[in-house]
């Protein structure tokens, strides 16, 4: 008690430095919000300047935006199934049927979190794509005419490959949630005869699921907001909200229809950063 | 240990394997050949060779190699200095303008890095901030983009610090000013060392927003492996990527010796 006496506040009431916070926020305001505020201010406002809603709602019927729109809901809830899924079964292993290494693969996992993510979608033309290892293979074994594997260029390769490049990011938590999981428990349920799949659901599944609710949610948003891997599979069928964005304003230099689906694709973002927020909160980070 | 019998554990493992196999080890092996591939019309390439190193070390990639390198170093040493600006200054704040404050910081995080890159092409292709076209406004991009990270990492360093320190040199009646640079920054520095190379590792693999801000001189990394294999050049394209995954692990195991050092 005597120690909370002359704790931290004396601190913070004597330093006058609250305006040293000025400096940063001011560039962050500069360079990021009034950015963001003008891309509002565009998608609102024809090129006379005049204000413009019949253009933002044309967007929102337009065909190719839906599309976009589809594409990139349907990709981002798949990829996140597929990275929950695959994040738990290697978490799984990793934390409670240890082999001589484990950690060392879990920290090169880790480190694909550094990497660029379109490096997968380029290994993964020459893995599957139609000239590939996996259909020359094929080809080669049954004699066929024509390459048999040819979900690469379709929404599912863009899934597989952001299962790969985002699962590390469920994987991360989970394996913190893990470490805190009581051996003993699992050691008692296992002496009381409860097969794996039982302590499994019972025992370690309760503990992993706020980990698995804020991974899940950052590949939500991380998915949502994915560039490169669209960009290099470069399949005509495959456009998301991102790619939309890139080739209205760069090929075809239509700035206010950008602004439109911009706009729509950060307030879709931003509600996914509250969730993962919310969720990280709740987890305790 | 979950599971005992044996014959069940060399199950599990195999599926551990496969799984890692297929999803991560085969990207990177897969990269590596081809990278050295000479033809490649089979199951395995027919012959190898280190001519697309050579190739693309000169001229255009070594170019595209330093650009990545300043863009990278620039960007990442202007966020760990705004980051930590604004992490120490946000702990003098009142605790909801603080909690307001780094919300803020973190939002570049969250947004789409195309939309960043419109942003900026919308916000300065006019006076008074004329930067379309100029190296500025690729460095700004990575620098938004990069910030939040920083930010974040240096403000969960300080979370972890002992407040102790700071209290014990400030009653020995250290200045602020010398409090912060001999006790807060010093004690810091495996933070501010770990958020760097995170920084540094995002740019030099940032594509979104620089494939629509990029003046034609200043072609990032990235950029020039996207249009290498786009013109059908896959090849060296994998080993464009080989060298950039290089760089940025290099740079990573050099970091983490680094803070590993000052840690101990």
């Amino acid at each position: 008690m005597a120690d909370a006496a002359i704790l931290p506040a004396q601190i913070t009431r004597k330093v006058p430095g609250r305006l040293w916070i000025v400096p940063p926020a001011a560039l962050l305001a500069l360079l990021f919000f009034y950015p963001l505020v003008l891309i509002v201010q565009q998608a609102f406002t024809d090129d006379s300047g005049m204000a413009n809603v019949a253009e933002f709602v044309r967007v929102l019927h337009a065909r190719f935006f839906l599309n976009a729109l589809i594409n990139t809901i349907t990709i981002s809830v798949a990829a996140t199934a597929g990275c929950l899924i695959v994040g738990l079964v290697l978490g799984l292993i990793l934390a409670f049927v240890p082999f001589p290494g484990s950690g060392v693969i879990a920290r090169l996992i880790d480190t694909f979190i550094a990497l660029p993510t379109f490096l997968v979608t380029l290994a993964f033309t020459f893995l599957y794509g139609s000239a590939g290892m996996l259909n020359a293979g094929l080809m080669e074994v049954f004699s066929l005419q024509a390459p048999p594997v040819n979900f690469l260029y379709s929404t599912w390769g863009v899934v597989l490959a952001e299962v790969t490049v985002y699962s590390p990011f469920v994987l991360r938590p989970l394996l913190a949630a893990f470490s805190l999981v009581d051996r003993g428990q699992i050691e008692a349920a296992s002496v009381l005869g409860a097969r794996p799949f039982r302590i499994v659901r019972q025992v370690i599944l309760p503990a992993a699921v706020p980990a698995l609710i804020a991974g899940g949610s950052l590949c939500l948003l991380l998915t949502v907001n994915e560039f490169g891997i669209v960009l290099f599979i470069g399949a005509k069928g495959v456009i998301t909200l991102p790619l939309l964005i890139y080739s209205k304003a760069i090929q075809e230099s239509a700035y206010q229809v950008a602004c439109i689906i911009a706009v729509i694709n950060i307030a879709l973002s931003l509600g996914l950063f509250g969730l993962y927020r919310f969720a990280a909160g709740r987890l305790g980070a | 240990m979950l599971v005992w019998s044996r014959p069940g554990r060399m199950l599990i493992w195999t599926v551990f394997a496969l799984l890692f196999g297929v999803l991560f080890l085969a990207p990177l092996a897969v990269i590596l050949l081809s990278s050295l591939a000479d033809q490649w019309n089979g199951v395995l390439p027919s012959g190898l060779t280190v001519e697309h190193y050579s190739d693309v070390m000169q001229g255009a990639a070594w170019k595209a190699m330093q650009a990545s390198l300043i863009t990278g170093c620039l960007a990442s040493a202007l966020a760990l200095v705004s980051g930590t600006w604004a992490a120490l200054a946000l702990r003098v704040q009142d605790a909801t303008l603080a909690r307001v404050l780094g919300l803020l910081f973190f939002i570049p995080s969250a947004v789409p890095s195309v939309s960043v890159g419109l942003g900026l092409l919308v916000a300065f292709s006019h006076p008074p901030l004329l930067l379309n076209g100029t190296i500025a406004i690729v460095m700004i991009a990575h620098f938004v983009l990069i910030s939040a990270f920083t930010f974040g990492n240096v403000s969960a360093g300080l979370a972890r610090l002992s407040p102790d320190f700071e209290q014990v040199a400030s009653s020995l009646g250290a200045r602020p000013a010398y409090r912060l640079w001999h006790v807060t920054l010093p004690l810091l520095t495996p933070y501010l060392v770990a958020a760097f190379g995170l920084s540094f590792a995002l740019s030099m693999g940032e594509l979104g927003a620089t494939v629509m801000v990029y003046p034609p001189g200043w072609v990032t990394l990235p950029v020039s492996i996207f249009s290498l294999t786009d013109r059908g050049d896959v090849f060296a394209g994998a080993a464009l990527t080989m060298v950039l995954v290089a760089v940025t692990l290099l740079l990573l195991l050099g970091l983490e010796r680094l803070t590993g050092r000052q840690t101990r």
